[in-house]
């Protein structure tokens, strides 16, 4: 289904700007040769784009925005170094309930690394230093103990990660491990059941939660860690690249997934697709080399971006 | 000859070539085998299972063997070897037992938990401690701990209490079991640190971020995705232990007796001697054939033990390997 | 298409699991210092002992081990004179007058050069079998555990198969055979060959390491140039895992060195190296001697010496060059690393 058109125009466009002698980075077209997935019916203003322009494909799939809950997370001027490497450069972003933020820009920019930091991940690497301010509830995370930032603010990892347990384990790992003694399985059931229904798995895998997470699709052991993740109650959900090991089927039902649980998390979401970003985000952040470029809603970022190097690689993207 | 050996080989015959010499080794085994049983042979055939419980005083019988000339009688042949494989059990058991939590607690700590400055000093240490010959624990064994427990540790109570059965001088089973530990547990460091280093980062990284904290977060994934590793370390540092035979016989006392648990904390004061220290020490004296029958048949115990050590430990990581122990 | 199957509506929402939130967490502190603010006050109280026994575990490590070589440093550079290394043992009860360990030296350099000599060319011949051809698998697993098998027995049980296979006829040129046909089966080549048991599962364990590690398209490019599997192995695969070999070596060579069961049942362990027959060269090969071990042994309380002194003083030169394989295991571990082992190495013939 690539219209050959807007493939060679994008190409040209490609070659012939390279920004500020700045090639702009590689594209990446998953999605294009297929059909794009009706989430939701489109809403008023995903429809008026969609008349407005021809970027019919990708705004057919733009999905109600989610309504902005209070901020839950703050960064304020956030930096961290490796070593000697700036990796990621002063940047401020707010972390809303009830929506996504979608942080995209090409490999190597510092988002991995950013939001390695919110979970506070970074602090593990010894040569890792941070600067600046990330408050949670109004509160900055340094005055808060490590774990118990980590289980209200959790983190699903770019390859799936499943633990070498069964199903059932992997879900409660998080309850039983938590608590200051190990709950009781059948205590503990409900709540895997659950947290396997909000991340949609249940159904596949309710005849044998005793099957070895291992042996599930790649697919399916994204949405058990999402089910992992859940299963914690967290308060902020941090995912990295969520779908990038997966095929587009698994990725649509991710998709589905994120935009469902926002209404009752705050999610943070790295991804290289910027389909994906348009898709599922609310907000959405780009960042180039380390600094955040342009922050704003979705739709504005997308059809207005401010910034020339923000155009510059969105228009990649959607010719 | 020699031409043909620089001719371009054949994948054929260069396959044969290495295939039979990797063959050599499983006959090397088979031979192994045969030959000691062979040997070992008449010791159990005069004495039955006899050979492994406890009759008469194991150190007379091996010295009637060496006195009993070319032409032994059945009488000759007479042992009772349960205090030699007592005590080998013994050693082995407290010596495994202590390495393996002594040396899972030092590797989780020197994955996970030290300090730089700490884990930079500790990882040379072990693998140095893990190549130490064992004739230098065996020295210094028996010229610095044995003579440190023999003046100090042992009160004069303890010594005359049991001083119609034994006499205790500060070699024992006491300190046999603590040079032994400390002899074995790098082995099992360097395997076990090797094998939590194996595990994905992924598993412990997902593990924090579920906010679980680093301790339990080793425990419940790394350890538990490393049993395989920590098994192979164990079995190979008990199979160390087990054939271990000059550090012991340094170290044990060197006397065929069977420690009596009842004597309560002087138990580990009291001198043992091991299967294979026993095989060492009496090698001079082989060319008695019933000496040579009964040191091949304990030879031939402990080859039999470490086999089933292989064996066991097979069995014991097949139940782990269900949920996968690798992604 | 496949629609995602939503959480049901009709579930009761499920009251939250009390989960312990930190006393110092919700209230606020102020911000103390940069690190990490990882505290042991919300483990499990089974969690913290574990931890302190943890540490206890790894100082008590750092302490026995650093104390072990220390003690031992001290003592050898107390009792080790240049001309112990330079002369020959003599049997006598003073210690001062019973010489030097010249020769138990030179027997430790032999049975460790002759044992490595003999494993190394069957342990990789075993290891790329088992890597390269491997068929059949049956075959291939039992030859696998048959070294495992071997890497778990005792030495002694080495030592005692050694003496009851060259006591056999056919073995008699290996070492002292009195004029009634009897075979000693004492020597260093007996010894020798026994002890390449010893060393081989070390060498073997590496190479293999090092032949698995080799991506497959390496072969596959070897073969697409039309070279025989044989040739590849010879010109591309072996050379490509030369630093995992002579890191098994090394370790092997190490393990040799240190033992001491097959030199007193193999070997002898007499204090002076005793040649046997008249060939020279062949004559030490075929006779008995002692090695640094069973001297320590023997001049230990527990053996016939009982000098303490010459003990401390030979065990510090055993160490030392246990000291030095483990050093050179490192340098050859880091050259591996430097020349990137397989891929550019492929060109080179």
């Amino acid at each position: 289904m690539i219209d050959p058109h807007e493939s060679t125009a994008r190409q040209q466009h490609v070659t012939s700007e390279p920004a500020n002698g700045v090639m702009p980075p590689p594209v990446r077209r998953i999605t294009l040769d297929r059909q794009p997935t009706v989430a939701l019916p489109p809403s008023q203003d995903a429809v008026a784009i969609a008349n407005a322009g021809d970027r019919s494909l990708a705004a057919a799939a733009r999905p109600a925005r989610g309504i902005a809950g209070p901020e839950r997370m703050t960064i304020d001027g956030l930096s961290v170094y490796y070593g000697d490497n700036h990796a990621v450069k002063n940047v401020s972003l707010p972390i809303r309930q009830g929506e996504v933020l979608a942080l995209i820009g090409p490999s190597g920019c510092g988002k991995t690394t950013l939001l390695r930091t919110l979970n506070r991940l970074t602090e593990l690497t010894g040569s890792a230093r941070r600067e600046g301010l990330i408050t949670l509830d109004g509160e900055d995370i340094d005055s808060l103990e490590v774990t118990e930032h980590r289980r209200r603010v959790s983190m699903v990892f770019q390859q799936p990660n499943p633990f070498p347990m069964s199903v059932f384990d992997n879900v409660a790992y998080a309850l039983r491990e938590q608590g200051s003694k190990r709950p009781k399985k059948k205590v503990l059931e409900p709540y895997v059941v659950d947290a396997l229904q909000r991340a949609g798995l249940y159904d596949e895998v309710s005849s044998n939660l005793d099957h070895p997470a291992l042996r599930l699709s790649g697919g399916q052991q994204q949405r058990l860690c999402i089910a992992r993740a859940l299963a914690a109650r967290p308060e902020v959900l941090l995912m990295d690249e969520p779908c990038s090991a997966l095929d587009p089927k698994s990725t649509n039902v991710i998709e589905e997934l994120i935009v469902e649980l926002r209404k009752e998390l705050a999610i943070v979401i790295v991804t290289h697709n910027l389909q994906q970003a348009y898709r599922v985000g609310d907000h959405v952040a780009f960042m180039y080399l380390g600094d955040l470029v342009e922050y704003g809603p979705t739709d504005q970022v997308f059809d207005n971006p401010q910034a020339a190097r923000t155009r510059d690689y969105i228009g990649g993207a959607f010719g | 000859m020699l031409d043909r050996l620089r001719e371009p080989w054949t994948d054929r015959r260069a396959g044969l070539l290495l295939g039979a010499l990797a063959c050599s080794v499983l006959a090397v085994i088979v031979f192994m085998l045969v030959f000691i049983a062979i040997k070992a042979w008449p010791s159990f055939a005069h004495n039955g299972l006899s050979w492994f419980s406890s009759k008469g005083v194991v150190d007379q019988q091996l010295d009637a063997m060496v006195n009993s000339g070319p032409n032994p009688t059945s009488a000759d042949y007479q042992l009772g070897a349960w205090p030699l494989i007592y005590a080998t059990l013994l050693t082995t058991f407290f010596a495994t037992v202590f390495g393996l939590i002594f040396s899972l607690l030092s590797a989780i700590f020197i994955v996970e938990f030290a300090p730089e400055p700490i884990r930079r000093v500790i990882v040379p240490v072990v693998r140095l401690l893990a190549a130490v010959p064992s004739v230098i624990y065996g020295l210094i064994g028996i010229l610095v701990l044995a003579p440190f427990i023999g003046n100090s540790v042992i009160s004069a109570d303890q010594k005359t209490s049991v001083q119609f059965v034994i006499p205790l001088s500060g070699t024992g089973l006491g300190v046999a079991i603590a040079v032994l530990t400390v002899m074995i547990t790098p082995i099992m460091i360097a395997i076990t640190v090797d094998g939590l280093h194996s595990i994905p980062r992924a598993w412990k990284e997902g593990a924090l971020a579920l906010g679980v904290n680093r301790w339990r977060a080793m425990w419940t994934v790394t350890v538990r995705a490393a049993r395989p590793a920590i098994i192979a370390g164990a079995v190979l540092a008990t199979a160390r232990a087990l054939g271990e035979a000059i550090m012991i016989s340094m170290v044990a006392g060197s006397k065929g007796f069977a420690p009596n648990p009842l004597d309560g904390f002087t138990f580990f004061f009291e001198p043992i001697r091991t299967l294979a220290a026993t095989v060492v020490e009496d090698a001079e004296s082989i060319n008695a054939p019933a000496m040579q029958a009964s040191l091949y048949a304990m030879a031939l115990v402990l080859l039999v033990g470490a086999f089933f050590l292989s064996l066991g430990s097979w069995i014991a990581k097949q139940p782990l390997k269900k949920y996968g122990t690798r992604s | 298409m496949a629609v995602p199957t939503r959480p049901a509506a009709s579930t009761p929402p499920l009251p939250p699991l009390p989960l312990p939130r930190s006393p110092g967490g919700r209230q606020g502190k102020p911000p103390k210092k940069r690190r990490v603010n990882e505290s042991v006050r919300t483990w499990r109280l089974t969690d913290r002992i574990g931890y302190v026994m943890m540490w206890a575990a790894g100082l008590l490590l750092c302490a026995i081990g650093i104390g072990i070589l220390v003690y031992m440093a001290f003592k050898g550079l107390q009792y080790l004179r240049p001309d112990l290394l330079f002369s020959s043992p003599t049997a006598d009860v003073d210690q001062s007058k019973s010489g030097g360990f010249l020769d138990p030296l030179l027997g430790t350099v032999l049975i460790t050069l002759i044992g490595i000599t003999i494993a190394t060319p069957i342990a990789i011949a075993a290891a790329t079998w088992i890597v390269e051809y491997g068929r059949p698998t049956w075959l291939a697993r039992l030859i696998d555990s048959g070294i495992e098998i071997i890497a778990g027995t005792p030495d002694i049980v080495i030592a005692l198969f050694g003496l009851v296979l060259f006591q056999q006829g056919i073995f008699g040129w290996m070492s002292f055979t009195a004029a009634g046909g009897a075979v000693f089966g004492r020597s260093f080549l007996t010894a020798g060959a026994m002890m390449s048991l010893i060393a081989l599962p070390m060498v073997f364990a590496a190479t293999r390491e090092g032949l698995q590690s080799i991506p497959a398209h390496v072969r596959e490019a070897s073969y697409a140039l039309g070279k025989t599997k044989a040739a590849t192995i010879r010109r591309v695969l072996l050379p490509s895992v030369k630093a995992n070999i002579s890191t098994g070596a090394a370790l092997g060579m190490g393990r040799i060195a240190g033992d001491t069961a097959i030199i007193v049942v193999l070997l002898g362990a007499s204090l002076t190296l005793d040649p046997e027959g008249s060939v020279p060269g062949l004559n030490v090969l075929k006779g008995t001697g002692g090695t640094l071990t069973s001297y320590v042994y023997n001049n230990s309380p527990a053996g016939e010496g009982n000098a303490p002194q010459k003990a401390y003083a030979a065990a510090f030169v055993l160490l030392l060059i246990v000291l030095a394989l483990n050093f050179a295991v490192d340098l050859i571990a880091r050259s591996g690393a430097k020349t990137g082992l397989e891929t550019s190495r492929l060109g080179a013939r």
